[in-house]
This record gives C-alpha cells, structure tokens and sequence, in this order.
C-alpha cells in the first residue's frame, strides 16, 4: 500500500469538506474492498475520508411502506436486523451472505453499492426491490444509480447516506459462489412488491447488475419456480472467466432464480 | 502428562504456544538494524532483459540498496541446483538450464526475480521496487506441455533443445507390448493430472544476519529441511562454508513440500545481508507464493491397462509428459521419474509394466514435490484406469482390484520395488463396511428420488516412503543420503533431550517423539525435549518430507536410545553389583529382575555425570548418537472409498461420506495420525474438485491468489470416517510406515471415480469443478429423461 | 505518521505510525504481539481475525487508525492468566491445529461465532461459518469438533451457573 492521509469524518458535510480538501482522495466505508485494493497498489488515493464515525449514517429504521438502512450500516447488522428479517427477509438472508463473518462485520451497504463490484450481492437487492439510494446531494432509484461495472451514477464528492427499501410482499435471493473468492457467479434476486415482480441477477453480468423482464412477466403471471424454469438470458452478455463460462453462468440464473422463488414461497 | 508411550493419543507439547498466540515464526523474528528486501519481478513469463535502471529507487526514502543479478554474478553466488541427475532411457544425461537468484538476462517465468530492494521497512522497500525500470523485449511463450515439446516451440535454454530435459524409461517394453498385443482387452485412458499451489497458510520468509567480524551468517528460514538448505547454500551457492553458515528454521506454518528447497529469496537475503552489512528480512507475500513457490503435479498421461479373459491384469503402459516449469527445482527431476512411475504397479500383481516419462520446460514457475510428489499422480493413473477397466469389463470395481491383489510378500514390481508387507483385502474390505457399499443402490434410487445423482468410487493406493536406502536412491541419481541422524542427550537430572534431523512444521513431533522416549525409559514426557530445526544444536539430519520422520528419524531415535540403554544398563549393574542382563528397565527405573534392588533412571544419569563410581574404563556422562540408514522404503497402503451427490442442475459435487481405511504399520499416536490424514485428504479432495493453477497462452497465472485459486474450505469437505490395519513394517525397528501423504496420494481417483459413477459419464477432468460436472452430467440427464 | 492509541487486550497502548499501517502490522510490529499472523494479501485466509469492540474483524483489513480509541482483542488477550479460554483449551484437547499458522485466527473466529450463536452451533453452521479462515493442514475435521465441543461446553457451563 502506498502512504496515504487518514482523515475521520463526523458528519456527511464534513466528510465532503475534507475530501475537497484532498489532491486526489477518497472516501472509506467499511474498506472491505477498498483496502484490498490499495494493498495491492491498484488504488492509491492521497487521501482517506472515512466515513465510519458518522453516527447519521449508521442504523435501520421502519418507515412504513418502506426500510431504511443507514449507508454505514454493517451487513453483520443488517443479516441480523429483527425489522429485516421480519419486513424484508431476502436482504436480511442476502447480507447474511456476503464475505465472510469478520467481513460483514466491517462491510457497509453504502461501501458496497457506491463500489458497485458486479459480483457484489446488493445491487441486485436494490434492482429487485425499487430500492431509492439517498446521497449527500440527492435521492436516484436503483435502476438510475447502478451505471455497469464497477461504475454508478455518483460524483466524486457525492457520498451514499442511506438506502430506501420499500416493503415487498414477497422476496428472497439465491447465489451460487464462485469456490474461490466466494463472490457470487451468479446471484438472483426476486420480488414481488405491490404487485409488481423483479428480478435482478448480479455475478454473471459483463456490465454488472441486471434486470430479466422475461423472467419478471412470467412470475407476474405464475409465481412459481417453474414459471421462469424454461426463461435462460443470453449467454452473450454474461461473464466468462476461468471459474464459469457464460453459458455455464447462464445455466446458474436460471436455477438460482428457480430457488430464489421457492424460498420466497 | 505422565507416561505416555507408543500408541497414546497423547495431546501435543507443542500446542501450548500456538494457541496462546507465542508460536514464534520466522516472520516474528526481529533483530537491531534489521532491513527489509522487497524483490523487483518481471511481469513477463519470457523476456530478454535488455536494461535496469535502479536511479529513481535509489533515490527513496530508506533505501540501503538495490542489487542485481550482475552483482550477484560478480560475487561469486552459484547458479541454484537440481540434486537428483535423471539419464534419458538414451545415456544422456539430463539437459539443465543455469538458474540464477536473481536474471538479469532472460526471464523465463512470470514474477521471476530481477532486482532487490533493501531498505529500512518493508513499505519503503516496496515502494522503491516499484520505482525500479526495467527494460523487457518480449520473447515468444510457451505453457502447455504438448506445447513445448511440439516443433517451433519457443525455445527456453540452450542446454535443453526442444524443451526435453529428460526421455527416461522404467520397466521391459517389450514384454509390455507383447502383453498389450495378446491382450483380450484393453483400457485406455488419456489422464491430466492438475497443477498446484501447495500453499502452507505460513508464506515463506528469511531472516539473515552476516557477522562481519566472525565472518558468520545466521539465517532463520521457513525450511523443512535447515541442514540441507545450509549443505547447499554452502557447497553450491558459495554464500559462505558450512561452518560459518547457522540455519534456523523456527516454527514453520507447513512446508507440504514447498519449503524443502532452496529459492532464490534466501540467497539473496544472505548475500544481501553482507553486502548492506546489516539483517535483511524477506517476507513472501501470498501473491509472491503463488508465482514462486514451487508448484505440484502438472502431468498429461496416456495409460493403456491389458487385461486377460479372466479379468486379470497382464501389461500396462504408460506415457507421460511432466511440466517441470521454467528451471528445474532442487529434486524437481526425481517426481516424475523414481517418485512416480516406480509405483506404477499399485497394489496389484502385474507381470509387465512399462514408462516412458519426458520432462519439459516451459514458461511456467518451477515444479518440485508437493505433498505426495509422483506418489498421487502415479496413484491417480493407477486408480482411474483400474475403475474403468472394471466398468468396462462389467465388474465391480472392487471385486476387479481383488482378482489383482498382490497376496505373497515379498513382492518384486516389475518397476524397482520390493513391496515388502501388506494385507490389502483388509483394508478394502474395513472401507467396504465403513462405507455400507452394498447400500448403496438403495441411496442412489433414494438420491434420484431428490433429482440427484449419487456415486461410489474407490481407490486402493500404495505409496513409497521413507525415501532410501542411501546407496539404493545414490545409483538412482539422488544427490543427497536419505538417512537420518539423532543424538540422545540424558541430563544429569535424569532429563533427557532428544536432538534430532528430522523438522516438525505441524507433525507433532515434540510429542510423537517424546512418547518414544517416555515408552523405552518410562519418564514423563514433560521430561522430554525434542531439538530440531537448528543447524548450531542438531549436528547433521536430512530433515522432513516424503513421509520419513517417523520411519527413519524415529528409528534413527531407536538407534541412539539402545546405546543410551546399554550404556545405563552397564552402569546401573555396576552400582547395583549385578549382572547386566539382568537390569531392566520399567516406570523409570532400573531394576534388578527377581530381587527388589532398583535404581531411578535419575539416580543412574547423575552417576554417569559424577562419575565417581564407572565401570572400570567407562566414559562419563550419557549421551549417544545415531545415524539410521533404512534398508528399503517403507509402503502404506490402503483402500479410499467415496460417495458423493451431485446436483445436476449446478454441477455441485457434493461428498457425502468419506472414509479411510490406512496401513501405516505401527502408530506411535493415534491423534496425530489421524490429523495427518485429515489434512491430506483435503488436500486431495482439493486437488480432485477445486484447485487449479491455470496459465494464460502469454504465461500469466490466473489462479494467482485466494480470488481465483479455490483453496478447500470448512464446507467443501465432510467429517472423515478413518479406520486403520496393521502389518507391521519389517524394514525398521518400529515398524513404521509413515502416514503424512496417504491421504493425499489416495483421495483423487476416489473423489474422480465416483463423480464419474455418478454421472455416468468417465470423461471428465480433474480438478471436476461445477461446470465440468454439469457438462459433463448433462447428456447422461437428457437420456435419462428420455 | 500519526500518533495511535487504543486498548490492547485490556491495555492502553499507543505508537506513532503511518496512516497506511494495517492494524496487524501495528499489533505485531508496534506492540509486537506477533499472535495475529498475515496469510494472504487478499483479506480471505482469516490468519489476521481479531476483536475490534467485541466482534470479529480482519485485522489486514482494516487500518490502525481506523481502529484508535477501540478496544482491541488478540488470541494473546484469550487466556485468563495460566487458565485457558474454553476454545483455546479446545483446539488442544481436539488436535484443532497442527503448525499453528492459522490457529490464532481460527481461536478468534471461534470465539467469536459462538458469542453470535449463543453457543448453538452444529456442524453444518460451524463449517459455513468458517468460510473466511483457511486452513491448510488439518482438513478442518478437528477444528469443527474443537469449536462445537467449546461451544457446548460453554452452553454447559451457562446452564449450570444459572
């Protein structure tokens, strides 16, 4: 890791004064991926904003129609969160599923979306879920803030301050680990929210995060795994590394939405 | 602790300091002025180096110095050696490629060394190696085996036309043709044998310090073997004469092969602690162990089994091709040749055998021993083509090994050994039973009922350990004696320290050997103390590997304590005025049989020490030594048997029961032994469905990191089921066999052989990831829906 | 640099570093606790795993000044002077380590997951939740034994001070 300059921010307004004051900074969550990173000297930024010592920014909250959870709120936290598990039990099993223990106990929601690492779990949480994500200078749906790989709609001074989750009647994720880093090569989120599905597929994307309509209208008019069965997304645009071809990860949609769907029940 | 003699489960001396947090690794090393070196590495798997240019790092905060591979020439530091010479089946000997610790003319492997960096912390000598400029022209890259041996091959040394370093053979071709041509069947089967990354979690480090004023090096290194590492680093690198060179190899977190040799890193460190007068440390960081620890396995093999109307076998041949990588590591050329094919008969009493083995280089990290080393490659060729022999002679695969078994020993393979115990029913028949086989059709229709595919596969594996005799592995090529050496020193107040050769990196030797003493003299194992690892305390020892502590460094340990014995023995007599014969010794003293005179073994030690009453002509004080020299390798055996269920939709494999039923002769700790098999078979489940060091065509290692290297984790792999038989090894004085690899050598073709029941389709490669499973898989599902 | 301070294993500590140091090259390097090790650059092999205010983090993950004014627990903090934890003891009793390279991670893993679990741990739980700890020696075949064998005793020991 290069040297850099730690700052820690109390507040969202201080957090972006401090990052305006840097040569090329950037601001820290909950630096599970971040920190990787700069010790493999692919980042090396002058300055660090960490954003974990502001107390606005942590904790989940009920708010009706919808949950909102805090950017620097720990996936530890979220897994474990009674108003998850009771109002939106596919996030709550989905953060349960991210990293490893010691790693949801420092990984953040924000940190993850504002990342946007195509095998990250929470993108496809948002998508399928309508999810709103809250700024420092604004509020952008889902479908908006997610721009392809590693890419979203953020300034480089726009810090994620909280997600908005509206409550669905039905929801749940399935994800098939890649054996190595344990990402997923192919996670699938569903949700049936006001009467309306989703369905969002994380892992297996070449530009990250996607819906599939297909699989959507099929649920919308039989939700029940075999409905989306026969639905496969074209390889074409999928991945394809040594751990899984395209086609094999195409395969992997497909079974993992079936599952996703029956464990929603 | 008490007395716990052979066959205790005796918890382990050593763990007190590991779980406490007070191991001490070389890593947690620190000496005064101590500098770091942080390694500048090509990016380029084959380069010419055409310029360095050090300005900009020298230039860095803390930086002491930057050293290249013309320094390093200028010096006088020798090209790194290959200690076992291989003649191809033509006379020549085999074709060596100089390998210099640091190149700084042709790079022949991604992240091979150019350039040091030493400074004042390790961030600072990292980040001037990122300021070192070094000048590549590409040259051409080759990977694959079939690759490089194929005409217009990027050539890698000029020593080695063609990219051969050796085209050896074992075993009467002719004989083995003629059994192939009279043959009322033959199995052929084309086998790749996966790459590596042994991986101990403990990355290797080196500490060195020079003593300009007694013109002394100390070196505190991850080695599995410390007097060996000095043995080379003196005689064939001239860092320094053996007398003026200590190693220390600490705690090690695992070795598995990987720190028997000598690198690149090490010398360097050496010689780079003269040069800036001041320690240097080196610590390998787990990219760094990735690109440059040496690799395993890495064969592609054509095996053809000739069975007779009886379903018995008559001939079998074989062909390999073994990726040695860029340069050839310290034993690299004994794996695929005496390691490997010398085994190839398995447990079964096969009249012709034949083994035709090129070595080639390639752009690639070095290959070298890897827990098991030609062992589990030999026993995967073996296991797979016996299971598909069988399936396609329509028996079962364990009534065809039966029909094969060797019963009569001793038993001369027609490739060089000479089996000489083993009751291989009794181990088929101990995993048989564990593993309910004649359940199992009722499991798999219940399995099928669930959409799942169920499958049984066995593997009945023989190894060879305790690698020696010394004169026998010297007319084979090996560089080295493979003997062992201890020295029993008894204190004057009766305790005794046991110094020995052998290096324990995770075996539990501090117990297992201990148990030894406290069986022969009935002391406390808490009176014991086991020395190793230290060049300036044991005099000499081969170290560890290939399965040998207990089988040699423990006989070794016998040898030293029977004239300790004697020595005692004669002593106690003399005090007691009796005869000698009739002293004996029982719960830590020493009697006189039939009468109630007796002598603690304390009282006895503090009279050898005074001395003020010796047999006439006696020495004082006790403390003997040994060297052991076996009279053959030793040879655990024993049958695998594995069922798994693998969800079609996925491909996931998924192990459902996993037993192990070893011949490992006589076991001095039951615990321990069954830790060693643990580890193995994960090891060789790892091997059989996830791990694979997998090359881009330019030479980059995709695998190069836990991200993309699939290391077995707590929920890829079962709880086992072990089970042990015993015939006792006739070859040393315990009757060991020595149980460290088994469980890597076995576990493959078991893991691969029922996978491939399963599926119902043979043709399947190893590692059998998700995806291979499922392609694999999914012609057999659309019949079966048919 | 920047002046650090925190509570390591209960006591005040404090070195000037770089703000670029990890956490676990503070504990081993600054405090020189060489307990907690580094196996893997990539923040999966759990060799690093202490207590950062009672819950199990990566200590390569994280950097020292994230962690000033915390309190700070390493498997040398376990142990209640000679008496050892009930996992350490475990890990003993079990055979759960064979080189000790991991060990220290595994130990604090462990402690962790049964403060999480409430002690109710079986074997499947135990394996999943091992998922960010590596170890390459013992095939995990008595690391689960030792961490369900604590965790039980630990459940025993609640139960019977009730």
């Amino acid at each position: 890791m290069y040297e850099t300059n730690y700052h820690r921010a109390s507040s969202v307004e201080e957090a972006v004064r401090l990052l305006a004051g840097a040569e090329d900074g950037k601001f820290l969550g909950g630096g599970q991926t971040l920190i990787p990173t700069m010790k493999q000297r692919l980042a090396s930024p002058s300055d660090l904003v960490d954003l974990g010592g502001i107390a606005a920014m942590k904790g989940i909250s009920d708010e009706g129609g919808a949950i909102r959870i805090g950017a620097g709120t720990p996936h530890y936290d979220v897994a474990t969160s009674d108003i998850v598990r009771n109002r939106i039990p596919g996030l709550a099993s989905l953060a349960a599923g991210i990293g490893d223990p010691a790693v949801r106990h420092m990984g953040t929601i924000g940190g993850s979306i504002a990342n946007n690492d195509p095998a990250a779990d929470y993108p496809s949480a948002l998508m399928a879920l309508g999810a709103t994500v809250v700024t420092s200078k604004r509020e952008l749906a889902a479908e908006d803030f997610f721009q392809g790989m590693f890419d979203t709609a953020l300034d480089e001074d726009e810090i994620v301050t909280a997600v908005i989750f509206p409550v669905p009647e039905k929801s749940a994720y399935a994800k098939y680990p890649n054996p190595a880093s344990r990402y997923a090569m192919a996670g699938v989120f569903v949700a049936k929210t006001g009467g309306m599905v989703r369905v969002a597929a994380t892992g297996a994307g070449q530009n990250g995060v996607f819906r599939i309509a297909e699989m959507e209208s099929a649920l919308a008019a039989n939700w029940s795994p075999s409905a989306v069965a026969g639905v496969t997304v074209d390889a074409d645009e999928l991945l394809s590394d040594i751990h899984g071809s395209a086609e094999y990860r195409a395969n992997l949609v497909t079974v993992m939405a079936k599952r996703a769907v029956a464990a929603a029940g | 602790m008490g007395v716990e003699g052979i066959g205790a489960r005796a918890l382990r001396k050593e763990d007190k300091r590991f779980i406490t947090g007070k191991g001490k690794y070389t890593d947690d090393m620190v000496l005064p002025r101590m500098t770091y070196a942080a390694f500048v590495r090509t990016p380029h798997a084959h380069a010419k180096v055409t310029n360095i240019d050090a300005s900009a790092a020298l230039d860095m905060p803390g930086v002491e110095a930057v050293l290249t591979g013309h320094e390093l020439v200028a010096d006088g530091i020798g090209n790194l050696i290959c200690g076992w010479m291989i003649h191809s089946k033509d006379g020549s000997p085999m074709n060596m490629g100089a390998w210099r610790a640091l190149e700084s003319e042709t790079v022949r492997f991604a992240g091979q060394a150019v350039a040091v960096v030493i400074a004042d912390t390790q961030a600072q000598a990292r980040d001037a190696a990122d300021q070192v400029v070094v000048d590549y022209e590409e040259l051409p890259v080759v990977v694959s085996t079939t690759d490089a041996l194929a005409g217009g091959a990027p050539q890698l040394h000029p020593e080695a036309p063609g990219n051969l370093i050796y085209d050896w053979d074992i075993g009467d071709e002719a004989a083995t043709n003629a059994a192939l041509s009279s043959a009322a069947h033959i199995t052929r089967l084309e086998i790749d044998n996966n790459r590596l990354v042994p991986n101990p979690m403990e990355p290797r480090a080196a500490l060195a310090d020079y003593d300009a004023a007694e013109e002394h090096y100390t070196l505190y290194t991850t080695s599995q073997n410390p007097h060996v590492a000095r043995l080379v680093l003196s005689a064939f690198y001239n860092v320094a004469p053996e007398h003026k060179l200590r190693v220390i190899a600490p705690d090690v977190g695992g070795g598995f092969g990987s720190k028997i040799f000598i690198y690149p890193e090490e010398i360097v460190a050496l010689w780079a602690s003269k040069r800036v007068g001041r320690p240097v440390k080196w610590v390998s960081d787990r990219t760094e162990a990735f690109l440059t620890d040496a690799h395993g396995r890495d064969h592609k093999t054509v095996a053809e089994l000739a069975t007779d109307a009886n379903g018995k076998i008559t001939g079998f041949r074989v062909q390999t091709v073994a990726n040695l990588g860029a340069y050839m590591s310290l034993f690299s050329s004994s794996v695929p040749t005496y390691l490997y094919a010398t085994l190839l008969s398995g447990q079964y009493d096969i009249p012709a055998i034949h083994a035709n083995v090129k070595a080639v280089y390639t752009n690639t990290t070095p290959v070298d021993a890897y827990r098991g080393a030609g062992r589990p490659e030999a026993t995967f060729v073996v296991e797979r083509i016996m299971e598909t022999a069988a399936r396609e002679l329509g028996l079962s695969p364990a009534e065809f090994r039966r029909r094969n078994f060797i019963r009569s020993f001793p038993h001369q393979t027609p490739v060089i050994m000479c089996y000489d115990a083993g009751d291989y029913d009794s181990s088929l028949d101990a995993a048989l039973k564990a593993i309910d086989y004649d359940g199992f059709p009722v499991r798999k229709a219940e399995a099928a009922s669930r959409g799942k595919l169920r499958g049984m596969g066995l593997s009945c594996y023989i190894e060879a350990c305790g690698i020696a005799p010394s004169a026998a592995v010297g007319s084979l090529g090996a560089g080295v004696g493979l003997w062992e050496s201890a020295e029993v020193r008894v204190n004057p107040v009766g305790t005794i320290e046991v110094l020995t050769g052998s290096h324990s990196h995770g075996q539990g030797h501090e117990t297992t050997f201990a148990q030894l003493v406290s069986e022969r003299f009935g002391v406390d194992t808490n009176a014991v103390a086991i020395v190793h690892g230290d060049t300036d305390k044991v005099q000499f020892g081969m170290g560890t590997y290939g399965s040998r502590s207990g089988a040699v460094g423990m006989s070794a340990i016998v040898k030293a304590l029977d004239k300790v014995e004697a020595k005692a023995k004669k002593i106690a007599a003399h005090l007691m005025e009796a005869s000698e014969a009739d002293i004996q010794i029982e719960g830590g003293e020493l009697k006189v049989a039939g009468t109630d005179k007796k002598l603690t073994f304390t009282e006895v030690a503090l009279a050898a020490y005074t001395a003020h009453n010796l047999p006439e002509g006696m020495e004082p004080g006790l403390k003997e030594g040994a060297f052991y020299d076996p009279t053959n390798f030793t040879f655990p055996a024993g049958t695998y048997a594995c069922e798994v269920e693998v969800d079609p939709d996925t491909g996931k494999t998924r192990i459902v029961k996993f037993v192990a039923a070893d011949d490992f002769g006589k076991i001095i700790n039951p615990m321990i032994v069954e830790g060693q098999v643990h580890g193995g078979l994960t090891q060789g489940i790892g091997q059989a469905l996830l791990e694979n060091a997998v090359y881009d065509e330019a030479g980059q290692l995709l695998a190069a990191s836990y991200m993309d290297y699939a290391m077995p984790r707590a929920d890829d792999v079962p709880s086992y089921e072990l089970y042990t038989t015993e015939t006792a090894c006739p070859g040393n004085p315990l009757g060991m066999k020595g149980c460290g690899e088994a469980g890597a050598i076995g576990s493959p073709p078991a893991v691969i052989n029922a996978i491939t029941d399963a599926i119902q389709n043979n043709n399947l490669a190893m590692p059998a990831t998700a995806e291979r499973v499922w392609r694999a898989s999914r012609g057999v599902m659309a019949q079966a829906a048919e | 640099m920047t002046q650090v301070a925190m509570t390591l294993n209960g006591k005040k500590v404090s070195a000037n570093v770089e703000d670029r140091t990890l956490l676990v090259h503070y504990i081993r390097e600054a405090q020189g606790l060489t307990g907690t090790h580094v196996g893997c650059d990539t923040s999966q092999c759990g060799a690093c795993v202490v207590h950062v205010n009672g819950r199990a983090v990566k200590s390569c993950t994280m950097l020292a000044v994230q962690a000033a004014g915390a309190e700070v627990m390493t498997v040398e903090g376990l142990a209640n002077g000679p008496e050892l934890h009930p996992v350490q003891a475990a890990f003993r009793e079990h055979h759960g380590l064979q080189c000790g390279f991991c060990t220290p991670g595994m130990i604090m893993t462990a402690v962790d997951m049964i403060r999480r679990h409430n002690g109710v741990l079986d074997e499947d739980t135990i394996r999943h939740e091992l998922e960010g700890n590596i170890c390459r020696c013992t095939g995990y075949h008595n690391i689960v034994k030792a961490i369900k064998a604590a965790a039980d005793q630990m459940v025993a020991m609640r139960t019977a001070a009730e």
